[in-house]
């Protein structure tokens, strides 16, 4: 593996993002409230097709809800939002045929093979069976995959576990994939690794929605949003925010935006 | 339909897969039926009668022997005085006192009539009701044999009615309550074993986040239920292909009625629990919760549901609460085909019952069901 590989800033610059910048995921004033407590606060933004939005925030700053109103397993309590063309209140069912999802959460099935989670899963997004086998023979290729693929996924490392959830959340071709914080507790290699696997995704022309804890991620991201209290307090590229706020890494920004609120 | 079969196969694969769990669910409820249908037992045995024969005659030594004949009583050694009679008692090592008096076998020859005490340990009050039949019954029969022969030698020539009442069991003539238990050990066996695996099952994947996975999916809400839920009825319906087996191989227990009735009742009464289940799985957080509120139910289901004790023998309100145990319905349908050998025009009510209570629960259960909050 070659960490030189992956050239953010450039590759972005490469990659091929609509000129029309067609918006695939269109948020207006989406709140969410739990009783008095509103965890989402009016919040509104829009991601372009094939892009790769990083969706930032510290515990608690409401990432992971705002992320559930979008995939459709959340009701918001005001606002609306469009995902890949569809309204997530009234249309759920249609977002969710076209969305992919990795939670923090790991969530592929311990006590089924490798193989047996492909099968499951490609089956409830209604592939065929004979789609599942070319797709679980090219993901084998990928991966590489082919001495633990009737292994039990309980026994594999966690970073396994989590390449798989990703290629498994892909199996039926959606448009967005949303990652919560996917690269949770694994070490930098795996993680540069599975950044490798979202690149390669992105530049097939997925949109890879993203939230995570770590600043490094954020700067491979083609936009970041920054939430606070509910509020998204900053949307625009890793190089401009951190020009806006005048420091060197994203990582400063994060604390400069954290500190002003407290 | 499709989607269904993946999330069938999938279960089934999670079943097997577990080889402990399913050690647990064939080889517990074997080993129950075996277990329960031997010990819980109305019939009471071996009962320890202890007699104090102030008497000492020939007639006192003749009852005494009517009980030693009798397979029920265990007699203790013979005492002399009601004190320690009583001691014994306390001491837990009698259940019975017979105390003939002194006067017994003169009173019983020349007056024609004659008492004695009998004191029966009544903590269980059931028990003590069944014994003292027991003992009426063999010292009517002494009483009888005595007057018959003492008639026979005396000047009266009036020979006294003896009226003999000579009870004809039907459905289980032999009275053997294996016979009356074993199809409703059966019953609790299949509610158990589907109850407890179904309320579990969807509770255990919340527990685990692959829900969540799921919910994000484009399945639909009865697809999902189905598919869950498929397995446990298969294996409800495979248990009670065991039990039956095990009855009839075993326990001999007689089936006179059609055994496909018997599976037709059973295979929508298990829609009905697994509803049952579904709808505990869908309210509660963790899989403790759910065990928890099964139990609940369980225990009011078996101690209502007039296995162990006659439904009509409940107060009003307890009656009627029982309208609404699923087991007593299923309890009343196994005896009744297995035992009587009715036809399903005879069942009908139990099966219509049964049918809407099926419906009622699967609705809630699925309403219940949300994809999103």
């Amino acid at each position: 593996m070659n960490n030189q590989e992956i050239k953010p800033q450039s590759e972005f610059s490469s990659r091929v993002i609509d000129d029309a910048k067609e918006k695939i995921i269109s948020v207006q004033n989406l709140t969410k409230k739990f009783g008095d407590f509103a965890a989402v606060d009016a919040i509104s933004f829009d991601v372009y097709k094939g892009e790769i939005f990083g969706f930032l925030g510290a515990n608690g700053a409401g990432k992971t809800t705002a992320m559930k109103m979008l995939i459709g397993i959340s009701i918001p309590t005001a606002g609306e939002a469009q995902v890949a063309g569809f309204d997530v209140l009234t249309n759920a069912e249609m977002v969710k045929k076209n969305i992919g999802y990795m939670s923090q959460k790991f969530s592929l099935y311990d006590d089924l093979t490798v193989k047996e989670n492909i099968v499951f899963f490609g089956g409830i997004y209604g592939l065929s069976r004979a789609e599942i086998k070319i797709k679980t023979a090219a993901l084998v290729k990928e991966l590489q995959i082919e001495a633990i693929i009737n292994n039990l996924v309980g026994s594999l490392p966690l970073g396994w576990k989590q390449k798989l959830s990703f290629s498994v959340a892909l199996l039926h071709e959606p448009k967005i994939v949303f990652l919560d914080e996917p690269t949770g507790g694994v070490d930098p290699i795996t993680r540069r690794q599975f950044w490798e696997m979202i690149y390669t995704q992105a530049y097939k022309g997925t949109t890879i929605f993203v939230t995570t804890h770590y600043m490094d991620e954020a700067e491979y991201c083609d936009r970041v949003s920054i939430m606070v209290a509910g509020k998204i307090e900053a949307l625009d590229t890793p190089k401009n925010l951190k020009k806006q706020f005048n420091v060197e890494t994203m990582n400063d920004v994060f604390l400069k935006l954290a500190r002003n609120i407290e | 339909m499709r989607t269904i079969l993946f999330i069938v196969q999938k279960e089934f694969k999670q079943i097997f897969r577990d080889k402990n769990m399913l050690k647990l669910i064939f080889i517990l409820p074997i080993l129950q039926l075996l277990i329960l249908s031997n010990a819980a037992t109305f019939d009471v045995k071996n009962i320890n009668i202890t007699f104090v024969d102030n008497d000492q005659s020939a007639e006192s030594r003749a009852l005494i022997n009517s009980f030693k004949a009798s397979s029920y009583f265990n007699l203790t050694a013979p005492l002399f005085s009601e004190k320690q009679a009583i001691e014994e008692m306390q001491k837990g090592k009698t259940d019975i006192i017979v105390n003939v008096p002194i006067n017994f076998s003169r009173d019983l020859i020349k007056e024609q009539q004659t008492s004695i005490s009998v004191t029966i340990n009544a903590i269980d009050a059931a028990t003590a009701g069944i014994e003292n039949v027991y003992v009426a019954q063999i010292v009517n029969a002494f009483g009888r044999n005595i007057i018959t022969k003492s008639n026979y030698f005396s000047t009266n020539k009036e020979v006294p009615e003896n009226i003999l009442v000579i009870p004809s069991f039907w459905y289980n003539n032999t009275l053997n309550y294996k016979t009356f238990m074993v199809p409703g050990i059966l019953v609790l066996l299949v509610t158990m074993l589907t109850l407890f695996l179904s309320s579990m099952n969807i509770v255990k994947e919340k527990e685990l986040g692959t829900l969540e996975q799921i919910n994000v999916t484009p399945i639909k809400k009865h697809q999902f239920i189905i598919g869950k839920l498929f397995p446990f009825w298969i294996l409800g319906l495979i248990v009670l292909t065991v039990g039956l087996l095990i009855s009839k191989i075993v326990f001999n227990v007689p089936m006179l009625g059609s055994i496909t009735l018997i599976y037709l009742f059973t295979s929508v009464y298990l829609l009905l629990v697994l509803g049952i289940g579904l709808f505990i799985s869908n309210h509660t957080d963790t899989q403790q919760q759910a065990m928890f509120i099964a139990w609940f139910f369980m225990v009011i289901f078996i101690l209502m549901s007039g296995l162990f004790t006659p439904i009509e023998s409940m107060p009003e309100w307890a009656q009627r609460v029982t309208l609404i145990n699923p087991i007593r319905y299923f309890v009343e349908v196994m005896r009744m085909v297995m035992l009587k050998g009715s036809s399903f025009v005879d069942i009908v009510p139990q099966f219509i019952i049964i049918s809407l209570y099926a419906f009622v629960m699967n609705g809630l259960a699925v309403w219940s069901y949300k994809k999103s909050n």
